[in-house]
């Protein structure tokens, strides 16, 4: 089993990309209160790809969001490569985010008014990149999705499959090497799905750390790890076995 | 052994492309089905004969290296066209072992359901993950091989989801735990039962 994850990015050397220590989230509504996370900690390291699984309502999607800093946690700790979100003013949250977390999401959240090449270039426009370099960046992650030659088209013109390559050059543009998709795979048939957990994949192995959050077994197994959360706690982790016993002999 | 419909019809299929010895056709069976089921070469040859005794193949005269081929007869030809078209039963309909046991666990109070959903769906997702390694990963490009590996896939996806829809329909109490689901088939038909007691 050596040689699971062929690249490691450098930064792994400095600890795990994204680390979440005893996390709870408890949302209180009038008398009520509710945990939605009841203590979760799991490590994501740059190379690894990991999918959550869990029941509707089980905090995989508040899970996320809080690692991705647009939610704070109740208590615990969130680190993103290193810095820990709790001790940061809301300038620097926003900064972690749009230099080191790209989001994925099931409906793709597209510009529909700007361009394949504008829609990728927008979180270093918005940075206040300079032109020349945020075009050349983006173009960069485009081709990295294989989608290089589309640029001047509108997200109207592409098939959700290519839209969904977009939202993940524009996750992944720049410098941003923690990956959060929720459901990316939504709508999709399951072939064009396939494309997009092969992309979301090799930017794993190209060394970056992705989370995918998912109801689909057939797409978590995509990943290195899974983990399983009922009632905001992690229940159960599973990883890959050598498939030899599987296709030798039969099922 | 048992008599295997489908190694029969598979066996077939393949002498559709012209007469082949034993050898060839175990190797052109496991080369186009990814190599997922050996065949041992013993069933081969009792293959052959049955189909030759029921008038599906015939066999030549052996070659200058002593391989016997074999050639399809009208019938065995038809019977191929047609197996395409005939839908395949499954096997040992009724019985699965994974519903059987999460059942059983239901109905009896001392079982812990969740956790053996838990423990069965660890292994399928396991079994899972390293499919899915091995399909990404595979160098080289056999068709035959990622579709048996998909069709793998896709069964363990299946159970995954059932296992998930069962944990749910419990958790949300839709299934009735411990002996009070003890109802036997019986007392669901009074009328049988009363057949069976007179």
């Amino acid at each position: 089993m050596s040689g699971l994850r062929t690249r490691r990015s450098p930064a792994e050397a400095d600890g795990p990309m994204l680390s979440l220590r005893d996390v709870t989230k408890v949302y209180r509504e009038a008398e009520t209160s509710v945990a939605a996370l009841a203590g979760v900690s799991l490590d994501v390291n740059a190379g690894e790809m990991i999918a959550v699984m869990g029941t509707s309502g089980s905090g995989k999607s508040t899970l996320l969001t809080i690692a991705g800093g647009l939610l704070s946690a109740t208590s615990g700790t969130v680190c993103v490569g290193g810095l820990e979100l709790g001790s940061l003013r809301a300038k620097g949250l926003a900064r972690v985010r749009r230099e080191r977390v790209g989001f994925v999401f099931q409906d793709f959240n597209l510009m529909p008014a700007l361009t394949v090449l504008e829609n990728v270039a927008l979180p270093l426009d918005l940075a206040g990149t300079a032109a020349a370099t945020s075009r050349s960046e983006a173009r960069r992650a485009l081709a990295v999705v294989g989608m290089r030659e589309r640029g001047s088209a509108y997200p109207d013109d592409l098939s959700g499959g290519q839209r969904q390559r977009v939202a993940i050059a524009r996750a992944i543009v720049g410098k941003r090497r923690l990956l959060l998709a929720d459901e990316p795979t939504g709508a999709l048939d399951s072939v064009t799905g396939d494309g997009v957990l092969q992309v979301l994949r090799e930017r794993a192995d190209d060394g970056a750390a992705v989370v995918l959050v998912t109801h689909d077994a057939r797409h978590a197994a995509w990943a290195d790890r899974i983990v399983y959360l009922a009632d905001g706690r992690i229940v159960d982790q599973a990883s890959a076995v050598t498939p030899d016993r599987f296709l030798v002999g039969g099922a | 052994m048992g008599e295997d419909m489908s190694i029969k019809q598979a066996l077939l299929a393949l002498l559709t492309e012209g007469e082949q010895y034993g050898y060839e056709l175990r190797a052109g069976f496991e080369a186009r089905t990814g190599g997922a089921w050996p065949l041992n070469i013993g069933q081969v040859y009792t293959t052959l004969d049955r189909l030759e005794k029921s008038g599906l193949v015939e066999r030549r005269e052996p070659d200058p290296e002593g391989h016997v081929h074999y050639c399809l007869t009208e019938a065995g030809r038809a019977s191929a066209d047609e197996w395409w078209l005939t839908p395949t039963p499954h096997p040992s309909p009724g019985r699965d072992d994974v519903a059987m046991k999460i059942a059983l666990a239901v109905s009896i109070p001392g079982a812990d359901v969740a956790k053996v959903i838990q423990a069965q769906r660890h292994s399928t997702m396991e079994t899972l993950q390293g499919l899915n390694r091995a399909r990404r990963t595979a160098q080289i490009d056999d068709d035959a091989w990622a579709l048996v590996a998909d069709s793998l896939i896709f069964r363990a996806e299946a159970e995954i989801r059932w296992l998930d829809h069962t944990e749910t329909r419990l958790a949300r109490g839709l299934i009735k735990r411990g002996s009070s689901v003890g109802a036997t088939p019986a007392s669901r038909a009074p009328a049988d039962r009363e057949g069976a007691l007179s």
